[in-house]
């Protein structure tokens, strides 16, 4: 069957590599599947002759080299195979956002010019098929899935296992196997390997070209940085045609031979996740928040002995669980408080949240709180945070295992070269750096720098001790007056931590000083004040209050004691600051539908209480009209105080350099 | 895939039903054939769930009768009804709280196992080949059913959409020739009543149950049915096809209160 049998470390594409692993780890798992509820296991040679008999179907449709095919579903075995059978023919593999609605998704598959596309199930199909008027070169239309199309009488549209049992009966024949096993080996690594496209958060989305051997040389520098093998397992559940589980999944999987595993669907992820236990994992920030959040809701509803154990014991993990982590020195006796709280609550509790095997985890996307991040670190999970791109192919930096912080997502990545330009922006070199945007060579032009680097967008600095720090997107970056560095987001990010604090706005532009504009968050607020018998009759009073005020001062002191101890953002330090006596709102149009502040509503809305700020006042008036939930208008008026902070002085000794002795 | 009008699978032959001096059907006669769906209309208190009643061998009506597979029914239990092929759902679910999802569906199996219980104690040779083979069949219905994350979630804790689901389910595995459901999509909102109607009308096509049901949303009755009988005091005021019983003066007037 296969003609390879050459080790895994020298392929150069997707398509050889399977047939490395069919040859040199045949019988070892390389996906699973839970279907009617159980799990489904298929070895690499299993995968490797399933993915030749779609591929040779697909030959049989007349895809050829070059040409593009999309793949639209959740992570499901077949899917991912689909993508290696289009690999071993030489045609460029898709993978569309499934949850896309009708219209981006015709638009993403009209500009990927895709001919095949491989669905998951009647619902993907039913959404190409209202859009087929506009995808003028789709021809076959394959599904995974049969439930619900059995009627159907489309044309071009096929079970994928029906092409895929058309493939195998050909391949019967040595003389076309013959000719499979040529274009497998007829497969370049400078090839374009997959098309990505961009989630399209910042505005519309392009198609991200990859090639076999950088995608492949990616993947084998961070499969060797963790030391990820055969006998690992990842559950794949990010969606299919995101460049994380492109990577960490299908490029990792297939360059270290681990064991991808598909779940079930969307809902049972968190219950199939516990039966895996993977051993390698990621999960946005979001989703680690949620666990905790599970978490600490049963402790509540839990018995007293259980939540006084739990109580004692995370404070124990709190104390020294990212020390034992991180390799410091710790007294024997926190030690031993340490593992007698493993025995009774962290094991268990990692084993409740399908963590228990896990040897890496990852976070990234967004920034993650302090505490959350100590939670995980403090009970014993290697959680480490990453940046990364689809256009470098995923990794830019990422933490090594005992310099793990949450406030900077780690050292370059090996070898990525990284570099701040002038204007602040994060810019890269890496080994699964993209070869260019699909049919967009101006936008390919406009992201590269003359000397080859990647220009992520991202505005960030170096830590002291060498890890990277994003602060904004670097169009948001300014600069005050003086000169120093003013990224909005990064001070407001920093003072919503603080559960009192809602929404902040820091204005400082082109001004002499930072100033801003807080939002309390009622409900923590709320409680905060019923417990210092504050009484209040409604938002407008309780946000003026000049306790709320000084609990808030104190927040913001924190925030600049932390500013100050950085560097580069000691000058951006906030110097004056109000509370807004109105909470910021989207149907006031001060805030984006997914809550995000609209800078120039609120600087056009706010006007009056700018000048204030910038000015030396102690106090501001603001008259603007509100529209209440039922839409009718309403007026604001109110004069709100200002405070003045005195600022720190910048730390001038940088902080203890990390131990570099453990730096990869 | 509508059925021939000679085959004929239960009969309902002037059929009147009182409990003491009150009447709740009188000389009732409808039919339901093989492979439709047949629906079952009516204003509150029209008799609509007394004549299911009738149906599954709860209530034995005083006069007429129950004609099954051609042959007359002789007075039965709903258990025997059950071991002939007919299952049903309620209007107020009727699941077991404290079992999971799985183990309700899996009573469903209960007529289709037939190892005792000592082989069944034993959990061990044919009782095991018997119980793997049947929650196999579970398995479907949960994945046909789209249920698989509430698989071992004890019903008490669903929501009632869901719960409706499960009592679908535990109906359908019984894989029985005729289903009937009492109000399925009482209580819905649209989304769960749209995945509930196209549950309805793929077990009726590809799992080939025949279909009698209950059903409030005039919508939904007229999209789904094949047939509908419509009740009123206990009495049959039409019998057709949605258009025609849709646009029938009698209907209208029962359902608005006109006197006629």
């Amino acid at each position: 069957m296969a003609t390879g049998g050459e080790s895994p470390e020298a392929e150069d594409t997707f398509a050889k590599l399977l047939r490395a692993h069919a040859t040199l780890r045949g019988t070892r798992p390389a996906f699973r599947h839970k279907d009617l509820g159980l799990w489904q296991t298929w070895t690499w040679a299993e995968v490797y002759d399933e993915t030749r008999a779609i591929a040779q179907g697909l030959i049989g449709l007349g895809l050829k080299r070059g040409a593009t095919i999309a793949i639209v579903g959740a992570n499901r075995p077949r899917l991912y195979w689909s993508i290696t059978a289009a690999q071993m023919i030489g045609a460029v593999p898709v993978p569309v956002y499934a949850d896309a609605v009708a219209d981006e998704i015709a638009a993403v598959l009209d500009h990927s010019e895709a001919t095949i596309i491989v669905a998951q199930d009647q619902e993907q199909v039913d959404k190409i098929l209202s859009v087929r008027d506009r995808l003028p070169r789709l021809a076959h239309l394959l599904y995974d899935e049969p439930r619900g199309l059995n009627e159907y009488a489309e044309r071009g549209l096929a079970a994928l296992a029906a092409i895929a049992a058309i493939g195998r009966a050909a391949l019967a024949d040595p003389a076309v196997a013959r000719d499979l096993d040529r274009l497998i080996d007829g497969g370049r690594g400078s090839d374009p390997s997959v098309i990505l496209y961009t989630s399209g958060t910042t505005g519309r989305s392009k198609g991200v070209v990859l090639s076999g051997e950088r995608s492949i040389g990616a993947a084998r520098c961070t499969v060797a940085f963790d030391r990820l093998t055969d006998q690992d397992e990842a559950l794949a559940y990010l969606p299919l045609a995101w460049v994380g589980d492109h990577y960490l999944n299908y490029a990792q999987g297939y360059v270290a031979g681990f064991c991808i595993a598909c779940p079930e669907s969307a809902e049972t992820a968190a219950n199939d996740l516990r039966e895996i236990g993977p051993t390698y994992h990621f999960a946005p920030p979001r989703a680690f928040e949620a666990l905790l959040t599970r978490v600490q809701i049963r402790m509540e509803d839990s018995g007293a002995v259980k939540r006084w154990l739990y109580r004692a014991f995370m404070d124990v993990a709190g104390r020294w669980g990212e020390k034992i982590a991180n390799g410091e020195p710790v007294p024997l006796n926190a030690r031993m408080a340490y593992r007698l709280g493993d025995l009774l609550i962290y094991a268990p509790l990692k084993n409740a949240l399908g963590l228990s095997r896990v040897r890496v985890a990852y976070t990234a996307g967004e920034a993650i709180g302090a505490d959350l991040f100590a939670f995980y670190r403090s009970i014993g999970l290697n959680l480490k945070q990453l940046y990364g791109q689809t256009e470098a192919f995923l990794f830019v930096t990422a933490q090594t295992d005992r310099a793990v912080r949450s406030d900077a997502v780690g050292p370059p990545a090996p070898n990525v070269e990284l570099r701040i330009a002038d204007s602040g922006e994060v810019q890269f070199k890496s080994p699964g750096m993209f070869v260019g945007y699909f049919r967009e060579d101006d936008k390919t032009r406009e992201t590269m720098t003359d000397d080859g680097y990647v220009k992520t967008g991202d505005a960030g600095f170096f830590d002291p001790d060498g890890q990277l720090k994003i602060i904004d997107r670097a169009k948001d970056v300014g600069r005050l007056s003086g000169g120093q560095l003013f990224a909005p987001k990064y001070i407001e990010n920093k003072l919503k931590f603080f559960p009192e604090i809602r929404e902040a706005v820091a204005i400082g532009d082109g001004r002499d000083f930072v100033a801003a504009m807080i939002n309390i968050e009622l409900a923590s607020v709320a409680n905060w004040a019923e417990r210092q018998a504050i009484a209040y009759a409604s938002y407008q009073e309780l946000a003026a209050n000049p306790r709320v005020y000084a609990m808030i001062e104190k927040r913001v002191d924190a925030v600049n004691r932390a500013l100050s101890l950085e560097p580069v953002m000691a000058g951006a330090q906030i110097r004056r600051f109000l509370i807004l006596p109105k909470e910021l709102d989207p149907d006031d149009g001060e805030l984006t539908r997914t809550q995000k502040v609209r800078r120039g509503v609120i600087a056009e809305r706010y006007a009056s209480l700018i000048v204030g700020l910038n000015s030396g006042a102690s106090e501001a008036s603001i008259s603007a009209e509100i529209t209440y939930e039922d839409g009718r208008k309403g007026k604001l008026e109110a004069t709100v105080r200002i405070v003045d902070l005195p600022p720190y002085p910048p730390a001038r000794a940088p902080r203890p350099p990390a131990r570099k002795a453990n730096a990869a | 895939m509508k059925a021939e009008t000679d085959d004929i699978l239960l009969a309902v032959e002037h059929v009147s039903l009182s409990f003491g001096g009150v009447r709740a059907i009188s000389d009732v006669s409808f039919d339901i054939r093989r492979g439709e769906i047949r629906a079952i209309i009516g204003p509150n208190g029209a008799g609509k769930t007394s004549m299911l009643n009738v149906v599954n061998g709860f209530y034995h009506p005083q006069k007429g009768a129950i004609r099954w597979r051609g042959r007359a029914r002789a007075r039965m239990k709903p258990y025997e009804a059950a071991a002939q092929g007919i299952a049903r759902t309620f209007q107020n679910v009727a699941l077991f709280k404290g079992m999971t999802t799985l183990d309700n569906i899996m009573t469903g199996r209960n007529l289709r196992m037939k190892r005792n219980l000592f082989w069944q104690a034993l959990r061990r040779g044919p009782a095991l080949d018997e119980e793997i083979a049947n929650r196999r069949v579970c398995e479907e219905i949960i994945d046909f059913l789209e249920i698989e994350h509430i698989r071992k979630t004890p019903v008490g804790a669903l929501p009632y959409g869901l719960q409706k689901r499960v009592e679908l389910g535990r109906a359908l595995a019984m894989e029985p020739e005729l289903l009937l459901l009492d109000e399925p999509m009482a209580g819905m909102n649209r989304e769960e009543k749209e995945d509930m109607s196209r549950f309805i009308v793929e077990a009726n096509r590809y799992r080939g149950a025949t279909i009698a049901l209950i059903e409030h949303d005039i919508g939904v009755v007229m999209d789904l049915s094949d047939r509908v009988v419509v009740l009123d005091y206990g009495r049959k005021i039409a019998d057709d096809v949605p258009d025609k019983v849709k646009s029938d003066g009698k209907v209208i007037g029962a359902y608005l209160g006109v006197s006629h």
